[in-house]
């Protein structure tokens, strides 16, 4: 049987019920068996190798970098910078005297940039009213599916530096 | 397939109708026979005929199957009708110039002579060739066959048809074909052929 139909002198009624079996080019019920088989099969071996790739692949390696030194943005308020790379922006916000928390400025939905909302004390994403809590980044409310991600921050002498990125899961 | 071939010869048939027994034995088709076994113009001759399927090259009962049902596989056997696609319409019946196919009401399925098709796709000799006596109906090499006075044909002619089959029949040896025109035997009293009911 060949796999592909290939132009046929007979007329299409002859052509498609040959009465000899070895010109036959419908899938036999074990032939279409066979192929689920194998194909289920397939779908097996390419889930293991992606779970096999997420289990093996590298820690990414994120670089120290200053953020803002402290008592520069007063309590409540925000500074927008980069990190890891020059298009990640993130979003630093001054919780109280001594907290600060960073998250990717990216709305887990549709990538719009989130901003601080200072009255209601949540980050805000303006497209589809998303909303994620200042402490966690968590998603409080609205389409994003993951909580932003979080940037993990440390104090160096009088500064905070940017060390990570933290990934939350599906909270 | 094993370097075997199907040779009929009805100048040897002896009205023994081992063949129509043996056949019934067959585990595919236990109790039904499907010898096709005639006399030959009863009042007048103890002649007989006994005969299997033809499986011509290009077969007419398949050819004319609406329900797609009859199927010559790759070693030139033509099969029985499947039975999920037989609608038992008869269709093959008609067309068959040698009259073999075999319809079964109760079934409401066509079945016909599949050479043993579960014997000699193994290499074994079909029942009915087993049994008769005479070689009548012989399962033989080519070799062994050319040791007979008789030619064997596979070349038969129903008026304009030409037929070219897998089983060969036993013929004078100054013939090459077998031609037969339907018409001949219609209307004339003279050359009644009977066919026995199964």
């Amino acid at each position: 049987m060949s796999l592909f139909r290939s132009p046929s002198k007979d007329p299409l009624w002859k052509d498609e019920f040959s009465v000899f079996t070895s010109d036959e080019r419908y899938v036999t019920r074990r032939q279409f068996t066979k192929f689920l088989t194998l194909a289920s099969l397939g779908m097996f071996v390419g889930n293991v190798w992606i779970v096999a790739k997420a289990y093996f692949a590298k820690k990414p390696v994120y670089p120290t970098a200053e953020v803002v030194a402290l008592g520069e943005i007063p309590v409540r308020g925000v500074k927008l910078f980069t990190y890891p790379t020059p298009q990640d922006n993130c979003i630093l916000v001054r919780t109280g005297e001594e907290e600060y928390v960073a998250y990717s400025q990216k709305c887990t939905h549709l990538s719009c940039a989130v901003y601080y909302s200072a009255k209601n004390d949540r980050l805000e994403c303006p497209c589809h009213q998303g909303f994620f809590s200042i402490q966690d980044g968590s998603v409080l409310q609205g389409p994003p599916p993951r909580p932003l991600p979080q940037i993990v921050l440390e104090r160096e002498g009088g500064k905070l530096v940017a060390t990570g990125v933290r990934v939350n899961g599906n909270g | 397939m094993h370097g075997y071939e199907f040779y009929v010869d009805p100048s040897r048939c002896i009205g023994c109708q081992s063949c129509v027994k043996a056949c019934e034995e067959c585990e595919t088709h236990r109790g039904k026979s499907m010898i096709n076994f005639d006399f030959i113009d009863r009042s007048r001759t103890t002649a007989t005929a006994a005969y299997v399927c033809w499986h011509c090259d290009e077969p007419t009962c398949a050819m004319v199957c609406p329900a797609d049902a009859i199927k010559k596989g790759e070693d030139g056997v033509v099969q029985s009708s499947l039975k999920p696609r037989c609608i038992g319409c008869a269709n093959c019946v008609l067309a068959c110039p040698f009259g073999i196919p075999k319809i079964f009401p109760a079934l409401d399925q066509m079945m016909k002579c599949d050479m043993c098709y579960d014997r000699t796709s193994v290499g074994k000799r079909p029942m009915c060739a087993t049994v008769c006596p005479s070689q009548a109906l012989s399962y033989v090499r080519p070799d062994e066959i050319a040791g007979r006075r008789e030619k064997p044909t596979n070349v038969f002619y129903f008026g304009k048809q030409k037929i070219t089959t897998r089983v060969y029949m036993m013929t004078p040896a100054e013939t090459d074909s077998v031609s037969l025109d339907v018409l001949d035997y219609v209307w004339e009293n003279s050359h009644v052929t009977v066919s026995q009911s199964q």
